[in-house]
Order: structure tokens, then sequence, then C-alpha cells
């Protein structure tokens, strides 16, 4: 009984459309395990208890990651995208750096507040601004968010009047770089929101709303839901979690490098939320896919670097990944591994004995 | 009262012909709105002119309308690319990455020693080929369009980051360079000469065979349709899925050559050479009038969509006070106008 539930258990995890995702993952770690047995080794600094060790770099570097694609992965299920994260990420990382310049370099909480605030605020006015383009003025979500990236990179240039801007700061510093129970905290900040946002749309009925957009506005509005204020919602969130995820990563380095922060995150982004088996079609999500999804590709960039490949092919790695997850799920392919099955169960009347031999074949 | 006579006369005849004109695009946008925003970026583009003529001034000219044919081409040629994909309702991110590949490569085999012909036909093709394989991905296993060739800008970017990470000079004997050297046309005063380079007889090509092929052959009737409606094409009978992979392979040649007249204008070429153009290519396609729906459009608007992106960097740099951050800022804020202006349009034709 407990075999076959856990059997089924599996299944239902084979099922799921993040599987592969977590495969590839397995994958890449037994890679790196190969290159180097001792790659998985966690050990405790011994002068600060803090967990040293390739694992703990993945689940840093995946925090950026993570807040976006979980982002991404609502406005696609809404039937949208959201392209101008990464400018976005540009943008909060310069207001959060500039303020703290402009403050002086005191490392006190109340400047690196002053300084997460305002930069999630600017954030949230940029997502909103794609919102009222996506959702009063109609514009294609693809087009209005593009013009978000290409706008979005300019106003982080204007804000940091073109330059590489950096600013000191204890307690900003400690959000990116700081460990709490030995684990980073831009982990446990990323992993408490991602709990926080999947139980939102999961406990709520806002999660079905969302999907219901992204299957068929129109029936949607007819059902009740307003389709306008909740696609706003989504973006300013979007926006939001760009903007934490900006301030992640220019948390590390204490410094905003406008042509370079946050850039290409959305197609991380979008990466992470396919790699989760989440349609670009919409009407579909999946927080627990999203998150493995980021999951993979840090660990995918932490494993190109460690193999010794310049960081910069990176991206021909993310193609082989993109290109067999999308050729796994397409129909054309599944249809090759299901015909190979099918024959013996489409006739099993005239000659039952066979079959039931070559099933277990 | 005789010397007074014939300005009268004519007057009236320069009005009744220009209203003529002005009734006859009323009559052509009011038979055909999806042209709007083509004759809107036609204004513009005078407009910016004008305007640049007035304020700055040298601008028309014969050196620096040529130089804007010069430095564009290439952005041209992808925006030619760009229009025959979003007139299926596609998109190809892919073009800027291929760019990349296909000149990083073409100028190391030139430097290896390659005659300069096999080197074209190697850059050409390496675009053709990643091309074929978004095409194949998006037709034969259903990958949306935004996907794969998105994996296709991930593997051209990687491959030419693979193959090198330095910037690869091309030999200055190089018969490629050739391509991108300047001949004079017009002998204007000064340095005021019409030139032209190879490249851009190239480009000029191109559109004029991106033209034929779009309104005056059936594949470029089939495009329409499968923009204007896929199904409703494939139950017509007409060759929906050849189509469609020759759509993305047109792209990635067209991206090739685009490296061809890029490279040989530069002598440089690097892995992250053409970050970006990719969107260039779409807000020229869409500056140009076409919609990102598919279905309408046109490309001579594209190539105008291009030349208005060009003529705004000129006029950028010659004013000097604004910063060269707000580039960007511009042409997302140009951008917006076109789209809003298309919305417009559309909202019309549904009421």
């Amino acid at each position: 009984m407990s075999t076959a539930a856990r059997t089924s258990r599996l299944r239902e995890l084979v099922r799921k459309p993040f599987f592969w995702g977590l495969i590839a993952i397995l994958a890449l770690l037994l890679l790196n395990v190969l290159k180097d047995p001792n790659y998985l080794a966690v050990t405790v600094n011994p002068a600060n208890g803090h967990l040293v060790g390739n694992l703990v770099d993945i689940l840093r570097a995946s925090a950026p990651i993570l807040m976006i694609a979980v982002g991404m992965s609502l406005v696609i299920a809404t039937g949208g995208i959201d392209l101008s994260v990464g400018s976005v990420m540009a943008v909060s990382g310069a207001v959060s750096m500039v303020f703290m310049k402009e403050a002086g370099q005191s490392g006190s909480l109340g400047v690196a507040l002053g300084a997460i605030g305002l930069s999630l605020l600017v954030s949230a006015l940029l997502g909103a601004v794609n919102g009222v383009l996506v959702a009063y003025v109609r514009l294609q979500p693809f087009i209005s968010t593009l013009i978000m990236m290409l706008a979005g990179r300019g106003i982080a240039k204007v804000i940091t009047e073109g330059q590489n801007t950096s600013a000191s700061n204890d307690a900003f510093r400690w959000v990116a770089n700081g460990f709490v129970v030995g684990l980073p905290v831009v982990f446990l900040i990323a992993i408490a929101i991602v709990v926080i946002v999947g139980l939102v749309v999961r406990r709520s009925a806002l999660g079905l709303m969302i999907e219901a957009i992204g299957i068929n506005p129109k029936a949607s509005r007819m059902a009740g839901i307003r389709p306008s204020g909740l696609l706003l919602t989504v973006y300013i969130l979007s926006g939001v979690l760009a903007g934490i995820a900006g301030i992640m990563s220019v948390g590390t380095v204490m410094t905003v490098d406008v042509s370079r922060t946050g850039y290409q995150m959305e197609l991380d982004a979008i990466l992470a939320v396919v790699i989760g088996g989440t349609s670009l079609a919409g009407g579909k999500f999946s927080i627990g896919g999203a998150v493995v999804g980021g999951l993979l590709i840090a660990t995918l960039d932490k494993t190109v670097v460690f193999l010794g490949i310049s960081s910069s092919a990176t991206p021909a790695f993310k193609a082989i990944v993109i290109v067999v997850l999308c050729l796994l799920q397409s129909e054309r392919v599944r249809s090759w591994f299901v015909q190979r099955r099918k024959p013996p169960k489409v006739r099993p009347e005239p000659r039952p004995v066979p079959t039931k031999e070559e099933v277990p074949v | 009262m005789t010397i007074v006579q014939p300005p009268r006369t004519e007057a009236p005849a320069e009005a009744s012909a220009l209203s003529k004109i002005s009734a006859r695009i009323k009559r052509v946008i009011a038979s055909n709105p999806s042209v709007l925003p083509t004759v809107a970026a036609i204004v513009i583009f005078v407009g910016m002119v004008i305007y640049g003529e007035v304020a700055y001034g040298r601008i028309l000219q014969y050196n620096t309308l040529s130089n804007l044919l010069i430095n564009n081409a290439h952005l041209i040629i992808l925006a030619v690319a760009m229009t025959f994909v979003i007139l299926t309702g596609g998109i190809d991110l892919s073009v800027g990455a291929v760019i990349a590949l296909s000149s990083v490569a073409g100028v190391m085999l030139a430097n290896a020693g390659w005659h300069p012909l096999l080197v074209i036909v190697m850059m050409i093709l390496i675009g053709t080929a990643m091309g074929l394989v978004s095409g194949v991905l998006i037709q034969f296993f259903n990958v949306q369009p935004f996907i794969a060739t998105l994996a296709m800008m991930f593997l051209g970017r990687g491959l030419a980051s693979l193959l090198s990470t330095r910037p690869e000079r091309l030999d200055e004997e190089s018969p490629l360079r050739w391509l991108g050297e300047q001949f004079k046309v017009i002998d204007g005063e000064k340095v005021n000469d019409l030139v032209v380079t190879p490249g851009v007889i190239i480009a000029l090509l191109v559109v004029l065979g991106a033209f034929f092929v779009l309104h005056r052959t059936r594949t470029g009737r089939t495009v329409y349709a499968i923009g204007g409606s896929e199904n409703s094409s494939a139950l017509m009978g007409l060759a929906v899925p050849r189509t469609k992979v020759l759509v993305y392979v047109i792209s990635g040649t067209l991206s090739g050559i685009a490296a061809v007249v890029y490279t040989s204008r530069l002598g440089i070429a690097q892995n992250i050479t053409g970050i970006g153009w990719e969107l260039d290519a779409i807000a020229a396609t869409v500056i140009g009038g076409t919609l990102l729906t598919g279905g309408y459009g046109y490309v001579l608007g594209s190539v105008i969509g291009a030349l208005v992106l060009g003529l705004m960097n000129v006029l950028i740099t010659r004013d000097g006070g604004i910063p060269p951050e707000m580039t960007t800022i511009i042409t997302g804020g140009i951008l917006l106008v076109f789209v809003l202006l298309q919305r417009a349009v559309i909202s019309k034709r549904h009421t």
C-alpha cells in the first residue's frame, strides 16, 4: 500500500511540468561532482558560523532570479509579458545607490531603509505605467513593456548621470551579503517573498482570477472579474519584485553599473518561467515551477563558470536547455514516444497474449 | 496687368495640384486606414529633416544624407527582415546575435586566408542556418516564436563568445573591405559629396527584392494571409507551413547579409556586436506602420522607420545639449507615439 502510494506520488511528480527542470538541476550538479568530487560539500566557517560552499553560492545567486521569475509567471499567466524587469532592476539599483550617496556615507539603518523604500516606490511606479498601458490603453504587453525596457535603461542612466555609482552602507550591504542562521539573507528574503506571494495567490481566488484573464479576458469580465484593475496590480507587483531583485543585485557589490545591472535578466526570468512548464500563451502559472526554473538558471550560470568556460558563453548553454525543454514539451515529440507505446494498447482484443508480454518489455 | 497675370494663374493651379494630391492621399487612407501609420512615419521623417535643417543646418545635403544611408544600411536590412517575420504575426529576437556570430566567424575565416567570396557565402549561410532552426522549431515543434528565436539569440551570442571574446580585426588589405569603401557619385564642393558604398547598394537591392516578393508574388500574399489569420489561410489551401519556415529563413539570411555589410564597413567584429539591434529593428518596423499582430504593414515603411531612428541619432549628436543617455528614452517615446497611433487606427477600423 505504502509503495503504491509512493509510486503514485512519484508518477504525479513526473507529470509535473517542472519535473524536467529538477532533473536538469540534478544533472548539472552531477556534472560538477564529476569534475570535483567535493563540489557539494558545505562547511561551516568556524569564525562566524556561516555556511560556505558552492550550493550556498548557488542559492545566493538565485535570489534575484527567483524574484523576477515569480513576477513574470504572474504576468505571463494573464497572457502578457514583462520585458522591462531588467531595466527596472537597473533603475531601482540606481535610485538606491544615488540616494545613499547623497545621504552621505553613513551606515545608518534609516538611510538604508529610505533607499530601499524609495527604489521600491519608483519600481512600483514604472510597473504601474506598464499596467496602465496594458490594462487601460490596451496596448500589447510586448510592446508596452518593450518601451519601458528601452526607456528604463535611459532613466537609470539619467539618474546616475551615466556613471557607475557606488555607495557604502553596512545595513544595505547586509541585505545582500549577510547571513542568518548560517544561510544567506538574500535567499531567505527571496524564499519568504515567494511563499507570501504563493500563499496570497493560491489561498485566495486571486490566482484563479489571474488565470481567468489569461484564458479569456472577455469571459472573465462577464464572470464578474475586473480585468483592468487586476492587470494593473499584476504589473505593479512585477515592477516591485524587479525592484527588490535590483536591490539584491546591486547590494552584493554596492555599485550600480547602469548598462550591466539587470542586463538581459528579463530573458532569464522568461526562461525560468518556461522551464517551470508555464506556457507563454497564458492562463496558467506555477510558482513552484518558476522557483525550479530560477534555481536551474542559477545552477547553470555557476556550472559554466565552474567548468572554466568563459561566462559570456553561458547563453549558448541556456539555448540548449530551452531547446531541449521545448522539444520535450512539444506535442510532436511526445507523440513519437506515445506512438511507440500505443499499438499494443490500440488492439488488445485480437491478440491479448503478446500484448501482455510486450508491456513489460 | 500682364506682368501680374502669370503668378495669378499659376497660384491656383499649384493649389489645385496640392489639393489633388492631398485629396488622393485622403482617399487612399480612407480606403485603407492601415496606410496611416506609414504615412505618419513619412511625415515625421520629413518633419525631422526640416527641423534639423532649420535648427542645426547641414542636414539636407549630400554628405549627411549619404552618411545616413551608409551608417544605417545594416539596420535597413534588419528592418526588412523583421518586417517579413512580424507580418506573419511572429517575432525574431535572434537577428542581433546572428550578426555577432556571423561577423565574428566571418572575420576569423577571412583572416585565416579563406577566399573572400567563400567567406561572404559562409557568413550568409550561418544566418540561413540559424533562421532555419528557428523556423523548424516554430512550425514543426509548436514552440512560440518568441521562445524559439530567444533560444537562437542565446545560441548565437554564446557561440560567438566561444569563438572569441576579443575584438577581431579584419585584415587591412582584406578584399572584404571593398564592400565598405566609399565611391563618389556626385562630387560636391569641399566634402559635400554624394557617396555610396557597395553595402548601401546591397541594402537597396534587399529592399527592392523584399518589395517585389511581398507585393508581387504568391509567397508574399501568403505571408500577409498568415498574419491575417493562420487558420483561414491553411483552410484556403495556402502553403502555410512552408511559408512560415521560409519567413524565418529569410530573416536569418538577411541578418547574415547585414553582418557582411556591417563588418565590411567597420572592419571589426566582436561577440558583443549587435546587442539590442533586434529591438532597433522591431522599433523601425513598428514605426514604419507594421502591426505587431501581423497582417498589415509595408516594407518601405520599415525602411523609413530605420531612417527615422538613424536621423534621430544624427540630430541628437548635432544638438549636443541632449545627453546621450536620453537616446533610449526618446526612442521609447517615439515608439509609444506610433503604437498609440496604430491603436487609434485599429479601433477606428473596428467601429
